[in-house]
């Protein structure tokens, strides 16, 4: 923290220029639980088909960010978002946007697995019937589930329950049902932290399957796996200075640089583990 | 060989201690007690059904099989029938859970899918439950007093305009099955909304992150995500409610008109086995008694057929949408 102060008063990270096209363009102004300002000033582009990868102590803000960019935390009444998400040329937090819309496009994986208590097959299913999608559904649930990596284990017991699978099992299942309507990008809060290194291994490979099709955006505990999977990181930290604690972001990069060759000494002290 | 402890001087800093004779015997005691209240249950119920039968007995030799699908009651001919009123139980008591399901699946969608803030709605849900704390006999006074006059210009209207239809067939003079039918959707409603409700609370919230999370609507989320994830509960209330409906004895005895016919019209009066026992008890005479007792346990019997298939549903719908297969 006291390098922090040292720069100025209220940190602002150095923008990140991205090389590529970016799909989302977020620029967090302020984010408010009530009267709590969780979040602040924090610029993040996610690039197209890339993996962009959030890292960060807990409490710093980057799963309110992530949830911020398909408006999944509408959910929460005393959510207030000041800023901008620019997706495809429009502000998804524009006052004519309707949340639904966004969310069919950009689709996202939550950190526990949360299968509907439907069988496997109308699990997968959900979001066609739901886009009233008039192809071969067969089909589609089959390439969803053969892209989640679970079409083997799964293929002569479609009807049963979703529920009725292993926990890593049910992830991936999560996963197929998010790629199934094909959406434009797709986010992952934490998706592997309730899965054991075998099923992890699974999904992260799946990850960098799924680039060469759509942009993604990962929140990870796990620097390894950022390390492993994400094109770029962004990282998150928590300022106390003014009182609370929010969260902000330090410094976003190509993953390599960041890990390799920090520019801000926070950056350094957490990926050396000297700060959690 | 018992468990050997650990010498207490290798672990002198240490906490751990067997549990004490006091401890152990608590949790007797408390073990035994449970079981004695459970025994006591079972053996009330078993009491209840012996009892019965055996006051009923003389009434089922007499009577046999010809009891329930007989159709009149005539305690000085000594001719007892309850085909009527098992129509009439049946039929209200469906009628009912109809209106009443409807509305208090609907009103704890309402309590608990955000449609109100959290505070309001746990008032609304206090109101809801008060419902269940009014007396029969009240609901029975208020159906007499209000419903039967409100519904009586419609159920006139309706009759003439769609006579030919077998529910509107017969005209309403007072009592009947409408004005019963309406205030025991009433009576049922606070047991299925307090259910239904406890049960679309036990979602986990991250059942609804994933519907809202695929894109769905409001009501997209409700009807495809949470009615079936709640699916078990929501039934476990319609039979509770229905089972309510099939006991309720005051209020149908102010109301249905307890008359022994059979019909499918709204307006005609009816009458319930409940509301047949209630209003035959006082005034019986011995051989009465026994075929008042038979129709108890033929009562019973419903009851009893009713809560094992909702159950056996149930037990349906658990493994098939809820994934314990």
């Amino acid at each position: 923290m006291s390098a922090l102060q040292e720069k100025s008063q209220v940190f602002v990270a150095e923008p990140f220029q991205p090389e590529s096209d970016t799909v989302i363009d977020c620029a967090v102004n302020k984010i408010y639980y009530g009267d709590f300002l969780a979040v602040r000033d924090s610029v993040v582009p996610i690039e197209k088909k890339k993996i962009t990868g959030f890292i960060g102590p807990s409490g710093c803000g980057k799963s309110t960010v992530l949830r911020s960019l398909n408006r999944m935390n509408d959910l929460i009444d005393i959510f207030r978002f000041e800023g901008s998400v620019m997706y495809h040329g429009q502000d998804i937090y524009a006052k004519k946007v309707d949340p639904v819309v966004v969310r069919r496009y950009i689709g996202m994986v939550f950190q526990q697995p949360n299968p509907f208590s439907m069988s496997i097959y109308d699990n997968v299913a959900f979001g066609l019937r739901l886009n009233k999608y008039k192809g071969n559904m067969d089909e589609r649930v089959e390439t969803a589930l053969k892209h989640a990596a679970l079409w083997k284990e799964v293929k002569d017991k479609l009807k049963n329950s979703g529920l009725s699978l292993s926990g890593g099992q049910q992830q991936r299942l999560c996963i197929a049902r998010a790629v199934a309507t094909e959406p434009d990008v797709l986010l992952m809060d934490e998706p592997c932290s309730a899965l054991d290194p075998i099923a992890t291994r699974m999904v992260e490979e799946l990850m960098l399957q799924l680039k060469e099709n759509y942009t993604l955006a990962l929140v990870t505990h796990n620097m390894q796996q950022a390390t492993r999977v994400a094109d770029t990181t962004a990282f998150f930290s928590v300022d106390i200075s003014q009182g609370g604690r929010t969260g902000y972001l330090v410094e976003m990069g190509p993953t390599q640089q960041v890990f390799e060759a920090p520019r801000e000494s926070l950056t350094k002290d957490y990926i050396s583990g000297q700060f959690s | 060989m018992a468990f050997q402890f650990p010498k207490s001087s290798e672990t002198e800093s240490s906490a751990s201690r067997p549990p004490s004779a006091f401890d152990s015997a608590s949790d007797i005691i408390f073990r035994r007690l449970a079981w004695t209240c459970a025994a006591l249950i079972i053996g009330l119920v078993a009491y209840i059904l012996w009892a019965l039968g055996i006051q009923a007995l003389p009434a089922i030799g007499e009577h046999g099989i010809g009891f329930v699908t007989g159709t009149t009651w005539h305690a000085s001919q000594d001719a007892f029938g309850i085909l009527p009123e098992i129509w009439g139980t049946l039929y209200s008591s469906l009628l009912a859970l109809l209106i009443g399901g409807l509305f208090g699946i609907t009103i704890a969608i309402f309590l608990t899918q955000d449609f109100i803030h959290h505070r309001l709605a746990s008032v609304f849900r206090t109101i809801v439950e008060m419902l269940a704390a009014i007396p029969s006999v009240v609901y029975g006074l208020w159906g007499i007093f209000v419903v039967i006059p409100l519904i009586k210009p419609i159920a006139a209207w309706l009759h003439e305009t769609l006579g030919w239809f077998p529910l509107f067939s017969t005209d309403l003079a007072g009592p009947g099955l409408a004005p019963a039918v309406l205030v025991l959707a009433i009576m049922i409603l606070p047991t299925v909304a307090a259910i239904s409700v406890d049960a679309l609370r036990r979602i986990p919230y991250k059942v609804k992150e994933a519907a809202y999370g695929m894109g769905t609507t409001k009501w997209e989320a409700i009807l495809k995500v949470m009615l079936p994830s709640s699916s078990s509960g929501l039934l476990a209330a319609l039979v509770l409610g229905f089972g309510r409906a099939l006991g309720e004895t005051m209020a149908l005895a102010m109301l249905i008109g307890n008359s022994n016919q059979i019909s499918l019209s709204l307006f005609s009066p009816a009458n319930t086995l409940a509301s047949l026992l209630a209003s035959n008890f006082p005034e019986a005479g011995k051989l009465e008694v026994q075929a008042l007792m038979y129709a108890a346990l033929v009562l019973l019997a419903i009851t009893l057929i009713v809560n094992i298939v909702g159950l056996g549903i149930q037990q349906y719908t658990v493994r098939k949408f809820e994934g314990k297969l």
